[in-house]
């Protein structure tokens, strides 16, 4: 079982990531790539985390992934600092030996780390001001479906 | 407990304190984190703006998630922000 977690703020190459999983011999295959939206004015994204805490959330989150379902392997990683309208900023990827653990592992990654993970988003705009997103109860909603 | 005890701060909770990180005499085992956020708030204006809404604040001791009633015990790092909003 491969798990690779990263926190990091430079861009990543899903091609890429999605080979090394694609290497482990399992059958399916599912990913999930976030990117900036251009939503109201929006010029780009700040991400602010907790760096001793949120590779360790990532880590928790993926073990919990891997005791759930048959994977292969697994990659989780999520970007922070400044990004522009179009960049991205997580990626998810699951390999298992056909779809169903594979897609349903990556669904669930994605809905938990989303409410487990420290980050924290800005939304900047083009005259230098940012306003910190709420969170969204639905998100709380989608990842308790899982429990 | 004796020894230092280092507060984080993170995104308008940061903000609104107007620092990330401050350090503290060990505010004692027994100390909930409602406890010591009521002490800091009645000495600064910045923090008690921060702490308003209890129910907008969420709490990690030692890097691990805890509830506002959790006791800070032999921590030794409380960090103090809103819900989180990554993915």
């Amino acid at each position: 079982m491969m798990i690779r977690v990263s926190v990091q703020p430079q861009d990543f190459d899903p091609g890429a990531e999605l080979a090394a999983l694609e290497r482990l011999g399992g059958g399916g295959i599912a990913s999930f790539t976030g990117i900036v939206r251009a939503d109201g004015g929006l010029t780009a994204l700040h991400l602010d985390h907790y760096p001793a805490m949120t590779t360790a959330q990532l880590e928790r989150v993926a073990a919990e992934a891997a005791a759930r379902w048959p994977l292969m392997g697994l990659t989780v990683i999520h970007r922070f600092g400044t990004l522009a309208v179009g960049e991205r900023i997580v990626f998810v990827g699951t390999v298992s030996k056909s779809r169903v653990p594979a897609l349903e592992a990556c669904a669930f990654l994605i809905d938990w780390l989303k409410v487990a993970a420290p980050f924290w988003k800005r939304e900047m705009h083009g005259d230098g001001s940012g306003d910190w997103v709420e969170a969204q109860t639905s998100d709380d909603e989608r990842a308790a479906r899982w429990q | 407990m004796t020894g230092e005890f280092t507060i984080l701060y993170f995104a308008w909770v940061r903000d609104r304190i107007g620092t990330g990180e401050e350090r503290i005499a060990h505010p004692g085992a027994e100390c909930t984190v409602g406890d010591l956020l009521d002490r800091l708030a009645a000495g600064s204006a910045g923090h008690a703006e921060a702490f308003a809404d209890r129910g907008r604040l969420r709490a990690a001791l030692d890097q691990d998630y805890v509830a506002l009633s959790a006791p800070i015990g032999a921590a030794r790092e409380l960090a103090i922000f809103p819900p989180v909003t990554g993915g």
